[in-house]
């Protein structure tokens, strides 16, 4: 199996000094994929940045998985929101300046 | 540079107790969070402001010095120098917070007090992602129904990038790592273009289509012809049918806006007549016109 866009686990903890358990939490709870080929643990690298914004909120913020969870749910709806905002203003500003 | 109320920022008083401090400086970094504030550009110097007041409140040796000159901060290596002298005959006994800190940019004042540098009661280092830049790039229409290469400057840096024909106005495209420097080896952060496309005299555009309106005078409307129109790639030749109305439209399929990473697709252009009344009639027009209007 291809591995070019997988990190090992133990390398993306060493680096980012997370416990391995922590992300075998946000694992069990759903909240990320891990990927094991030859019982190596790996994360694609597009969940990266992910992974890294539920470390900072987990550790700077002391928030709970459960409320990490509901919190990616809703800046996932911001962002939809947002999309939205950007394409109403758009027909807005169409509707106002059309003859 | 000016003196910063960290007492303000945290909305506590000055008599506040190490734990009211700890519990208003938990709450504001939940609500100013970057990572909570998703496009919001003061996020950023919001979180730092109340990282910064709980980086000093939160440490009894650094909030002494910060009451006792904090107006008269220029005065504050007097104390260091006095202290330091104390700290010679004397143990040293300064508590330090076992509190996770965060790390970030300080203020000049903060600097200027403590020297730039974060207490090292860190109960874990981590490697910090850095800050994400956001950028605004106007483009006029014409450029954006291509796909161009464009050079821009980010903090010093020349990055030169290709923006996709068909972006739309308001879009934001992410640069990855373009952004700041990341923290203890951290990756740095990513760089966010929003896109404002200016408005062009001839074409209005509404996602992929165009709209355009286009004078037509009376006789052509009346008994048909042909007339040359712009589009976004030229000049295009139209049959005019007889008895054209005014305010009604055609659809020019394909002659609309390119679609944003779909090369080759691209949407319709829809043209409005707008029939153009003849004014300054000589009589003899002005006479034809009475005995068409009687027929």
């Amino acid at each position: 199996m291809e591995t070019e866009n997988l990190i090992s686990l133990n390398e993306f903890c060493i680096n980012h000094n997370i416990e391995i358990s922590f992300i075998e939490s946000l694992h069990d709870n759903g909240l990320i994929e891990i990927t094991t080929i030859d019982t190596t643990i790996f994360i694609d690298n597009g969940q990266l940045e992910k992974l890294e914004k539920i470390a900072r909120l987990y550790y700077e913020l002391n928030i709970n998985l459960e409320g990490i969870d509901s919190i990616i749910h809703l800046l996932r709806r911001i962002s939809s929101l947002q999309d939205e905002i950007v394409i109403l203003k758009n027909k807005l500003r169409f509707y106002e300046t059309y003859d | 540079m000016n003196f910063i109320d960290y007492y303000n920022i945290l909305g506590v008083d000055k008599n506040a107790t190490q734990k009211e401090i700890k519990v208003a400086f938990r709450k504001l970094a939940r609500k100013y969070h970057p990572d909570l504030n998703p496009n919001d550009p003061n996020a950023k110097r919001n979180f730092q402001q109340i990282n910064e007041a709980n980086e000093v409140l939160s440490d009894p040796e650094k909030r002494q010095k910060y009451d006792q000159y904090g107006k008269d901060w220029q005065h504050a290596q007097q104390f260091e120098n006095a202290k330091q002298y104390q700290e010679q005959s004397s143990d040293r006994q300064g508590a330090r917070s076992s509190e996770t800190q965060f790390e970030g940019d300080f203020s000049d004042f903060f600097e200027s007090m403590f020297g730039g540098t974060a207490s090292t009661g860190r109960s874990r280092q981590v490697r910090f992602r850095g800050e994400d830049f956001n950028a605004e790039l106007r483009l006029s229409l014409m450029d954006a129904s291509k796909t161009h290469k464009q050079t821009l400057t980010v903090n010093g840096k020349n990055l030169r990038i290709t923006i996709p024909a068909g972006i739309e106005n308001g879009q934001t495209i992410k640069i990855p790592g373009y952004g700041g420097q990341g923290l203890n080896g951290g990756p740095n952060g990513d760089l966010y273009i929003t896109f404002s496309i200016l408005d062009h005299p001839k074409f209005k555009r509404l996602e992929n289509n165009l709209y355009s309106t286009v004078e037509l005078d009376l006789y052509t409307a009346v008994l048909g012809g042909e007339m040359t129109i712009d589009t976004l790639d030229g000049k295009v030749k139209l049959k005019i049918i007889p008895e054209t109305q005014n305010g009604s439209k055609i659809k020019l399929k394909g002659k609309g806006f390119p679609v944003y990473k779909n090369e080759g697709q691209f949407g319709d252009l829809f043209i409005t007549f707008s029939i153009k009344i003849p004014n300054n009639l000589t009589d003899k027009q002005k006479e034809l016109f009475t005995q068409l209007s009687k027929l």
